[in-house]
């Protein structure tokens, strides 16, 4: 077979640069660590999704700390992230590994945090998880990225990353509120 | 002698699924000018927000699904009777010809049933507003499932045309190699039935009886991979066409030929081993598959680069060549003395020319990392509008230009018209996906009616939203006008009287490097399908067999209508 010798010149930089991609790319993962989505967040049903009788947090999304990490729960359902959506944003402290654990109630959305590497896919079935750090404190905006039906342009909601002294603050006036409210119920019998 | 003279049953079917592929252009048109109109905000009257989306699946189907398939058989109907110099076997290739447009009408109405209500049709909602990838668990009427299985179906069909005419010329002409057109029309034909496998199962096995009712749940992440294991070869039965255009016709528009016959055979062996194991590039962000598979995918996908760059050289090489012969002088300056004025040769160069910026954010989008940022923004489809909507569809009007003449034997009509729309349709697609890759870089979704929220509000990158809106409405529209003045050409030329010469002819000039010079080993269509599987294999079985260990229809997922 007769290869011209310009041919041979650009094949050689062509290759070059694919294994240059390449290369980056699987510098990026093991390097510096940009981890993929993957199946780490294992599978779930979607229709007990749908009922609120998974027996996870699923149940009551909302942020939880597990092992000392603030881990959010967030289901997407047609057409709103709960929590996320309307006047329940996601509320995380800044400056603290947080981790997503997000799935589907319906159909296949999406979820992406305007502006941040958090971008997943979420599918019946399947829980989506995603790591991240927000140094910034400040409003996220949080959008459904996937096609999901007739009010699909309406489904976006919000991540409130705030300093961490108000965050925990906050927390505690929570918990102290449900203590209240616990003190108050048990007092009421 | 022309080509409808010598091969006048051939011309006949040729021109019918030009027909059918025009018609599918313009309604997509027009659907696409009212979506660009609605998304941006500039104006709203045409259909509500919520039935923007059946505008949407209609604009995808019948662009992306309809006119791909039919004007592609209708070229490859054309390069196969042309190369080996007989007509295509009458009986199969009209046979696919008709399935192909059943399927079509049967999508077609199910779509067209969500604009007008959706009234209920043998039990069924009669609505398909699921977009182009419909993806389980949102529910179409059985009616859409069951047209996009018969499409594909009737372009199997078709391939048989292709492989008999192979065979009844092989049987005369038992030593001779392949000739080049033909090559390249049943390696991409043969990486169509090897990519097609996944959506032809995922359709027929599981969407169709899930609609029907006969089995109750659906696996939503199987049956998404199955369709992406078709979803991105599907990119290069559209590329593939168009690179028999610029790889046999091109060269001699520009007044040369091409410069290397074995480079064309090897960069089509490529595109049939290396096109369906990538799919996974697309499920970069899915939960449930091991980031090790995707790193599989993505690295085949890279190496997917190298037929491109190769063609971009072997390609602007046989040009160089042409304006050479032409008497074009200097290390740039030939590109002046290009005819750059008739519309078939102008077009395919613009294709071309905005083919490589799509591949250049069609790196970015390979790049499992990068792909974070723009994955699922409307950065993706400013890419497919360069490729699909640039590289295939600009070819696909500019060679009509060349190729309806010699199907009709009529004259092209509207010449001035037909030689300022390749230019308008650049310029149209040049501001609209810049603006779209732009908007992708400041997270902006792509698939939504009203990319606008009450929670935040996007900020650009490099320019306001505000302008990039203003500029992909200007693009679509332009695009438009694009392609009403190419469908104007086309009506005025096919309802055009016979007469005169033609100043058009099918015979292709013998490459400076000929087929000769290429190993026999490159027509052993057996051995690259072989290998071709073997790699499918490498790449799609463990992580199928995963996902199908715990059941086939499990995690599952019941139908939810949009």
């Amino acid at each position: 077979m007769q290869v011209h010798r310009f041919e041979k010149v650009w094949l050689g930089a062509a290759i070059l640069l694919i294994v240059g991609f390449i290369a980056t790319i699987a510098y990026g993962s093991v390097g510096v660590g940009v981890g993929m989505v993957d199946d780490s967040g294992g599978q779930i049903s979607a229709q007990a999704v749908q009922n609120g009788n998974t027996g996870t947090h699923f149940d009551d999304p909302g942020v939880v700390k597990e092992d000392g990490q603030y881990v959010v729960y967030v289901v997407a359902r047609q057409f709103q992230f709960v929590p996320g959506s309307g006047d329940n944003p996601v509320q995380v402290p800044a400056g603290a590994n947080v981790t997503f654990r997000v799935t589907s109630a319906d159909v296949v959305h999406g979820f992406s945090v305007v502006e941040t590497n958090i971008n997943t896919m979420v599918i019946p079935g399947q829980v989506s998880e995603v790591s991240a750090r927000f140094n910034e404190p400040g409003t996220y905006g949080l959008i459904c990225h996937e096609y999901c039906g007739a009010a699909h342009h309406t489904m976006g909601g919000s991540v409130e990353v705030v300093p961490p002294e108000e965050y925990d603050m906050q927390q505690e006036n929570i918990e102290q509120s449900a203590d209240d409210a616990q003190a108050k119920e048990e007092a009421d019998q | 002698m022309v080509f409808v003279d010598s091969y006048p049953k051939t011309s006949k079917l040729v021109r019918s699924e030009f027909i059918v592929a025009f018609v599918a252009l313009g309604i997509g048109a027009l659907f696409g000018i009212i979506q660009s109109l609605h998304r941006t905000g500039v104006f709203r009257g045409f259909v509500s927000s919520a039935d923007y989306y059946t505008i949407l699946t209609g604009h995808g189907v019948l662009l992306a699904l309809v006119f791909t398939t039919f004007f592609i058989a209708g070229l490859f109907t054309w390069a196969v009777a042309n190369s080996l110099e007989r007509e295509l076997p009458h009986r199969i290739a009209w046979s696919a010809f008709w399935v192909m447009l059943t399927g079509t009408v049967l999508a077609a109405v199910s779509i067209i049933g969500g604009i007008v209500g959706a009234p209920s049709v043998l039990g069924h909602d009669l609505e398909a507003d699921v977009l182009f990838t419909f993806y389980a668990p949102m529910k179409a009427h059985p009616a859409f499932y069951i047209g996009a299985a018969l499409i594909i179906v009737g372009s199997w069909i078709a391939g048989l045309a292709y492989f008999k005419a192979l065979w009844e010329w092989r049987s005369e002409n038992p030593d001779e190699r392949i000739p080049l057109q033909t090559f390249m029309v049943l390696t991409t034909m043969l990486m169509w039935y090897v990519s097609t496998i996944g959506v032809a199962v995922e359709v027929v096995a599981f969407l169709i009886p899930w609609s029907l009712g006969l089995i109750q749940n659906v696996d939503p992440l199987l049956t998404r991979t199955l369709f992406w294991y078709f979803g991105h070869p599907v990119v290069y039965f559209w590329l593939m066409p168009a690179y028999l255009v610029w790889y046999t016709i091109l060269p001699k528009l520009a007044g040369g030929r091409l410069f290397s016959d074995p480079l064309a055979r090897v960069v089509f062996v490529a595109f049939l081993l290396l096109s369906t194991p990538v799919g996974f590039h697309h499920q970069y962000t899915d939960p449930g598959i091991p980031s090790g598979y995707k790193f599989i995918a993505m690295t085949n996908t890279m190496f997917l680069l190298l037929p491109s760059l190769l063609t971009a050289f072997t390609v602007v090489a046989s040009v160089e060549h042409g304006a050479r012969q032409r008497g074009a002088k200097g290390y740039l300056s030939w590109l002046r003395d290009l005819p750059w004025g008739k519309p078939a040769f102008a077009g395919c160069m613009l294709a071309g020319l905005m083919f490589a910026a799509g591949g250049f954010s069609g790196m970015i989008n390979a790049g499992m990392n990068i792909n974070y940022l723009i994955h699922n923004t409307i950065w993706v489809p400013g890419h497919f509008h360069l490729t699909v909507g640039t590289a295939f569809a600009l070819t696909a009007m500019a060679i009509s230009y060349w190729l309806v003449p010699q199907i009709t034997g009529k004259k092209l009509r509207q010449r001035s018209l037909a030689s300022v729309q390749p230019y308008v349709w650049f310029v149209g697609m040049a501001i609209m996906s810049n603006a779209m890759h732009r908007a992708g870089l400041a997270g902006i979704p792509r698939r939504t009616a009203e990319p606008t929220y009450d929670e935040f509000a996007f900020e650009g990158v490099a320019g306001t939203v505000g302008e990039m809106r203003l500029q992909i409405a200007i693009g679509g529209f332009l695009l438009f006008v694009g392609a009403a003045m190419f469908l104007i050409v086309m009506a005025d030329t096919l309802l055009a009287r016979r007469g005169g010469t033609l100043s058009v002819n099918g015979n292709i000039p013998e490459p400076l490097s000929g087929a000769d010079h290429s190993p026999r080993i490159l027509d052993n269509y057996k051995l690259w399908t072989a290998i071709a599987l073997l790699l499918i294999v490498i790449a799609y079985g463990p992580p199928l067999a995963s996902m199908v260990a715990d059941g086939l229809f499990a995690p599952g997922s019941p139908p939810i209508p949009v």
